[in-house]
Formats: structure tokens, C-alpha cells, sequence
């Protein structure tokens, strides 16, 4: 065998992991406290129940660090009491979408502008006065942020976003 | 009979199933249902401490001395809050236990009520798992899981928040069910294929070492036995971790001693030249790496961890293997025996004569005068007592067990005292917790009434829980308190002289008690001895006395812990004793921000 440098891995990459979790009090606060006390990133987190009687909720994370970080996160939360199950879904065939309500207000041409670009995202409109727009808009996260730097001239006020959710394709499940 | 339980009575009825004979505890208001329900029964004793954090270290003794998990018993908020270093103590070297604290009634939780704390998120990061229970019909269930989840896979502690009005109202009663829990499903039997490579890797090995930590005397005796009988048969070398002391008889001659910041020079360099490392139950801590871009460079490693998270943590290893560590050594002597090629003996038999060469600087070797006036070497008077126990144990057939508590005497007694057997040996190893050793030995002595149980202490850590002098008494624990009084923190006192310009800020032990006085004010008998002259007379009556003891051993003030990997340094780097060959390491920046 070679030698083993430790840790020699200085590349960063983004993962995005899928947890089944117990849906009971507490295990949201478990899964931010192991990434607040080991100082690992979050970019993006969901969470909310998927099964029909509530029990189980899926939570949806999207980090970055090192490979042997990133492995370190995995096993770290596969050994919380309430974990059903983990997956990296950045390591197949995925899709990842998060939404985003953006307000954007202005007069005149960027208005008609604004409404022109939101148009060729396919962002909805779902509430506009005189001087503002709410557009509703789905995708993956660059998508969002190249629409969010579009409008930022236009008159961009307020941005909701509720962070990613994900999934493999196929036939594969969590 | 059923309905006709009250929460406590419930609560006390699980613990009885899981086979619980003994909790300690301190009562509170929040707990008074609990405490009631005690008074009402005979089943389970309870041992009264004199502070929360001594009940868990109690419990931890308790449960490493046995093998069982330890049960805490403490009221709501400052009840609970001064368990929380107890708690954090078992969960860093692993250690079962379950603690039960009180709580304010639930319409009153998230009021500031009177002793109220949010004591699931306070010792949410300081347990395996908790649990606050909010219902009647969840208790019974709550209960049989805390001890699944404490006991289970990699052990640890784990807490139940109880509300005082769930104590006193009714709650159905549920046996423990024997099905798995739903989610928690901790692998522990290993891989077969990966123990065949780890099999095909040592019969090919030159230099090979085991390398065994607490996970081994966690999985129980039978790892510790079924260790032996692989070390025997392969004929390898083998270091333990402080916590893995025990695991393989400290007398046998396969054994090189303990490693890593104040392991021997011998189990140093060989971690550092090893080409094969075989980790079972490790975890690479940063006190047994030293410097790890420099720690075991040539090595191929395996890794042997039932606790995946462990794997590839801080060292990168070339064979994780994911499995109980008895069920692992077990299918790895099945495997060794099956596999026909013969291991290099001419290659081991050279790696044995390195050993030799390293093991003839005798790293641990010390000066002692031995003039009856002379002034006690700290290392002399653990020699001393070892020798004195083996006797002990030789005519009396009673057991010895040792806990400690933390700095320069914990290092010296895992160094000179020397293990035959599992569960003998009870330190903090992970948090470092000054104070565990005298509440630890309570625990100890709770579960084995007729062993001799021995608190190694400095003087500065004992004073960090001396309230439970009051414990020992009540119960008549006979716990052996043997202090090796050198007037400083010790290990405060060598960092600041190896690392901060010998400016020995606030380590001075001023103002000591008088420790005689202070034993005999619990109704313990204090002893004392300040020359060599008087020292074995000292150990000898603290041996005999059927009481609580505590003998002060006024030491040499200037020794020092040796060999030492000072932070940041490799395996060799180690700095030596005086009077030996020394390269001596220049403690770099990066190294002093290490602690």
C-alpha cells in the first residue's frame, strides 16, 4: 500500500442528502445541533411529514465539504436514534427543485421588463398592484438565482425561498 | 392492576424488568412521585450522592465495573443541569447509562416555572438520545427504549425528561418488547469478505500492530478473551488506548504498553514503523495520533468500529470493517484458521528485535531513592500500591479494581498499574473530567461490595467531588482514596513549563485542606506518608482498613509524566525522562493551540 497522507482530499463538492426521519419533537433540532456542533455547512434544509399518518418526515439537506466530510456527514446522521434511513442523492441520477415567492416593485419600463423575463422563466404571477409583482417560481437552485440576478436591476425587494427539495429518478427509493 | 399504576410506579416497574437493582440519585421536588414510590418498594436500592454529577459518574463506575447500564436518578433544572458533565462524560468513552430527570408538570413547561430547565436541549448534544414524555401511555415504552438505545450498538447515555404530573397520574403498563427499534438498527455483525482481507493482510504483515481500544472491553469479557487468542495466535505485537486497558493482560509479553501522548516510546515508534495497523474498537483520538499527517505513515490500516461514524473520522483507513469487536475478533480467528499461508515469521521475528531495541530505553524507568527519608517518587508509590494489590489479590482472592480522576497521577496509574483483566480500569478518557474518580469507585464498590476499589487522585481533582466522602460513609462503601498530593495541577503545571515559558499561572494547589482531618471528618480514616520510609506501612493499612481511607502520598513536587508527544508532534518526536536518550521536539504555533 502507499503511503496515506491524512486528509490530503482538499476538494470541495456540494451534496445533496435525503433523511427519513421519526417525525417526533426534537429531531429537527438533532440534525441542525450535529451540523451547528461538528461545523459542518448547511446550504439549503427542508423538512416537512411524507407519509399519510405523519410519523415519518423527510428532510432534505444540501451541504458542502470534502469527500471524507461528506462521508462523515452521512454516518453522523445515520446514527441518530430517530433516522430511518440516509441518502446521497448527489451520488446518481437526481432532481432537485425548490420555490421561490419574489417581490419585485417598480414603474414604467423595468416593470414591463420584469414581467417580460418572468414570462420566459415561466415564473407565475400570483399578486401584482400598480407598482409590484409576487412571481411564484419552481426550478433547481440556479435557475432561481439566474432569474433572482435578472431582477435585481428591475426592482427586486423581498425574496421567500423554501430551500430544496429532492429526489432520485427511477425506481430507486430513499 | 394495570390502570391502576401511577406513572411512577410504572417508571419503577420498567426499570425492574430491565433487571435494575440499584439508581443513584438526589430528590427534588420535581421527582417527590418518584421518590415516594422508592419508599414504597424493596426491589431496587438507591444510593443517595451528594451531587448530581457524582450520580452519573457513580452510574458509569457502576456500569463499567459490570457491564450493565448504570440508572441516574436527579430532580428538574439545577438536578438536571449538574448531571449534563456526567452525561457528557459517559457519552465520550461510550459508557451505558440512563438517566431519569424530573420535570415540571407539562401545562407548566416553557413557563420559567420554578426549576424548570429545557433539559432535553440542554443534553441533547450531551447524550446518545433523550426523551421528554409528554404522555402517559408513551412512559412504559419510553423506558424500555432508553435502555435499548443505551445499551445497543456503540453504548451511551441516554436521558427521560419526566414530568411530575405524568409520575402521578395513571399510565398503562407495556412489557419491553423484544422486536428491534424501529429506526435504530446499529450493524454488528462485520462483513465476511472484509475479514477475510483483514486475515490475508495479517498473514502477509511484517510489521504488523494491534492497535484496541474501549470498544473491546465494551463488547464484553468474551472480546477480551477471543483478543487474547488472536494476539497469541498470530503472534503480533499489541498496544492499548488509555480506555483499552484491560482488554489484553498489561503482563503479557506481546503487550508493549500503552500508546500515544504519554504511551510508551516502544508502542510509539511502533505505531509510527508498523506496515500493518489492526484497530479494534479505536477511534484515532487526537491523543493517541499526536500529529496526523505524521501518524502511522507506512501503514496499511484496518479499522474495526462498530459506530460507522468512526470510520475514516480523523485517519483515512485502507479496510473499515463495520462490526461488533467480539463478533469481529471472533470471525477473524475462524478466518485465520481457514486461511493456509503461513505468516512471514522471519519478517516478525525482526519486527520483534526493533521492539526489543526500543524497549531497552525501559522509557518508563525513574530514579527513586530509597533511603527511608527520601522523598516519594509519584511513579514509585503507584509501583508500590500495584504491587501491594497483586499480593492482596494472591492471598485474599478479592478483586482490585482502580478508578482515577484526571492529570499527571491518572497518567502515572495508567503507566504503572497494570491490567489482567476487563472492567478493572474505570478513567475518564474522552472528556478529561476532573472529579470522576471518587464518585466513579462509589459506583464500583456499590457493585462489587467485597472488592478492593482504589481512587488514584491528585489532590487538586479530588477536591472537585470530595462531598461524596459523605456517600462513602452513609453506605459504608470501604472506597480506598490514594492521593498523590504534589501541591500543583500537574499536568497544568508541565504544559506551562513545556509550552508557556514555565509561567505557572494559577497552578498551584494553595490552601489545601489537610486531607487526614478532612477523611476523618467524614468518619473515613486518613493516613499519610512523606517519606519512602512510610509508604508501604500506608498502603498496607489503607489495604487492611475495612473503612473509607484516604491516604495522602506527599510526592515529589518536580516530576514530570514521561515519555510525552508534546501537541503537535509525531509518534518520534516523543520527548523522554530525564537521564534517557532524548530528541526533543520544538513545540511549533500550530502544536501550542492544540490542547
Amino acid at each position: 500500500m502507499p503511503d496515506m497522507p491524512q486528509n490530503r482530499d482538499k476538494n470541495l463538492r456540494q451534496a445533496t442528502i435525503s433523511v427519513l426521519v421519526e417525525n417526533e419533537a426534537g429531531v429537527l433540532a438533532r440534525v441542525i445541533g450535529l451540523f451547528s456542533g461538528r461545523g459542518y455547512n448547511i446550504d439549503s434544509l427542508t423538512v416537512a411529514p411524507v407519509d399519510v399518518t405523519g410519523r415519518q418526515s423527510r428532510i432534505n439537506l444540501v451541504t458542502t465539504g470534502t469527500e471524507m466530510v461528506i462521508e462523515q456527514i452521512k454516518a453522523q446522521l445515520d446514527r441518530l436514534v430517530p433516522v430511518y434511513r440516509v441518502s446521497d442523492l448527489s451520488t446518481g441520477p437526481h432532481i432537485s427543485r425548490e420555490l421561490a415567492l419574489i417581490k419585485v416593485i417598480g414603474t414604467g419600463v423595468e416593470r414591463a421588463e420584469a414581467l417580460r423575463l418572468a414570462d420566459a422563466f415561466r415564473a407565475r404571477v400570483i399578486d401584482a398592484t400598480t407598482e409590484s409583482f409576487v412571481f411564484e417560481l419552481t426550478g433547481a437552485t440556479d435557475k432561481l438565482d439566474a432569474f433572482l440576478a435578472l431582477m435585481r436591476p428591475l426592482g427586486l425587494a423581498e425574496v421567500s425561498r423554501t430551500g430544496v427539495a429532492a429526489i432520485a429518478r427511477g425506481v430507486g427509493l430513499i | 392492576m394495570t390502570e391502576h399504576m401511577t406513572g411512577a410506579e410504572v417508571l419503577l416497574q420498567a426499570l425492574k424488568e430491565q433487571g435494575v437493582e440499584v439508581i443513584f440519585g438526589y430528590p427534588g421536588g420535581a421527582v417527590l412521585p418518584i421518590y415516594d414510590a422508592l419508599f414504597q418498594q424493596d426491589d431496587i436500592r438507591h444510593i443517595l450522592v451528594r451531587h448530581e454529577q457524582a450520580a452519573v459518574h457513580a452510574a458509569e463506575g457502576y456500569a463499567r465495573s459490570t457491564g450493565k447500564v448504570g440508572v441516574v436518578l436527579v430532580t428538574s433544572g439545577p438536578g438536571a443541569t449538574n448531571a449534563v458533565t456526567g452525561l457528557c462524560d459517559a457519552l465520550l468513552d461510550s459508557i451505558p447509562v440512563v438517566c431519569f430527570s424530573g420535570q415540571v408538570p407539562t401545562h407548566l413547561i416553557g413557563n420559567d416555572a420554578f426549576q424548570e430547565a429545557d433539559t432535553t436541549g440542554i443534553t441533547r448534544q450531551a447524550t446518545k438520545h433523550n426523551y421528554l414524555v409528554r404522555k402517559g401511555e408513551d412512559l412504559a415504552r419510553v423506558v424500555h427504549e432508553a435502555f435499548q438505545v443505551a445499551r445497543s450498538g456503540r453504548p451511551g447515555p441516554v436521558l427521560v425528561d419526566l414530568p411530575k404530573d405524568i409520575m402521578i397520574g395513571k399510565a398503562p403498563y407495556q412489557p419491553a418488547p423484544n422486536t428491534p427499534h424501529r429506526s435504530y438498527r446499529p450493524r454488528t455483525e462485520p462483513d465476511a469478505d472484509l475479514v477475510a482481507q483483514a486475515v490475508h493482510l495479517m498473514k502477509r504483515a511484517k510489521k504488523p500492530l494491534f492497535y484496541t481500544g474501549g470498544g473491546v472491553i465494551n463488547a464484553g469479557p468474551e472480546a477480551s478473551h477471543l483478543l487474547r487468542e488472536l494476539v497469541h495466535l498470530s503472534g503480533f505485537p499489541i498496544t492499548n488506548t488509555l480506555m483499552g486497558l484491560g482488554s489484553y493482560p498489561g503482563n503479557d509479553p506481546q503487550f508493549i504498553g500503552m500508546l500515544g501522548m504519554h504511551g510508551t516510546y516502544e508502542a510509539n515508534l511502533a505505531m509510527h514503523d508498523c506496515d500493518l495497523m489492526i484497530n479494534i474498537g479505536a477511534r484515532f483520538d487526537d491523543r493517541v495520533t499526536g500529529r496526523i499527517n505524521a501518524f502511522s505513515p507506512h501503514s496499511t490500516k484496518i479499522h474495526v468500529d462498530i459506530d460507522p461514524s468512526n470510520i475514516n473520522k480523523n485517519v483515512k483507513v485502507d479496510l473499515p470493517i463495520v462490526g461488533d469487536a467480539a463478533k469481529t475478533l471472533g470471525a477473524m480467528l475462524a478466518a485465520w484458521r481457514a486461511d493456509s499461508h503461513e505468516p512471514n515469521g522471519e519478517a516478525l521475528a525482526r519486527w520483534w528485535t526493533q521492539i526489543g531495541k526500543w524497549r531497552d530505553v525501559d522509557c518508563l524507568s525513574y530514579e527513586q531513592d530509597p533511603s527511608p527519608a527520601a522523598i516519594i517518587k509519584p511513579q514509585y508509590a503507584i509501583q508500590r500500591l500495584y504491587e501491594a494489590t497483586r499480593a492482596f489479590e494472591a492471598s485474599t482472592g478479592r478483586e482490585t479494581y482502580i478508578t482515577t480522576e484526571v492529570g499527571q497521577h491518572q497518567m502515572w496509574a495508567a503507566q504503572y498499574f497494570r491490567f489482567d483483566q476487563p472492567n478493572r480500569w474505570m478513567t475518564s478518557g474522552g472528556l478529561g473530567t476532573m472529579g470522576y474518580g471518587l464518585p466513579a469507585a462509589q459506583g464500583v464498590q456499590v457493585a462489587h461490595p467485597d472488592a478492593l476499589v482504589i481512587d488514584i487522585a491528585g489532590e487538586a481533582s479530588i477536591l472537585m467531588n470530595i462531598q461524596e466522602m459523605g456517600t462513602l460513609c452513609q453506605y459504608r462503601l470501604p472506597v480506598k482514596v490514594f492521593i498523590l498530593n504534589n501541591q500543583y495541577m500537574g499536568m497544568v503545571r508541565q504544559w506551562q513549563d513545556l509550552l508557556h515559558g514555565g509561567r505557572r499561572s494559577e497552578s498551584y494547589s494553595a490552601a489545601l485542606p489537610d486531607f487526614v482531618k478532612l477523611a476523618e471528618s467524614f468518619h473515613a480514616v486518613g493516613l499519610r506518608a512523606t517519606n519512602v520510609g512510610e509508604l508501604d506501612d500506608v498502603i498496607a493499612q489503607m489495604i487492611a482498613s475495612p473503612k473509607a481511607v484516604i491516604a495522602d502520598i506527599m510526592v515529589d513536587q518536580a516530576e514530570n509524566c514521561f515519555p510525552m508527544i508534546p501537541s503537535g508532534a509525531a509518534h518520534n518526536e516523543m520527548i523522554m525522562g530525564p537521564g534517557k536518550e532524548a530528541r526533543v521536539a520544538r513545540v511549533t504555533d500550530e502544536g501550542r493551540m492544540l490542547v
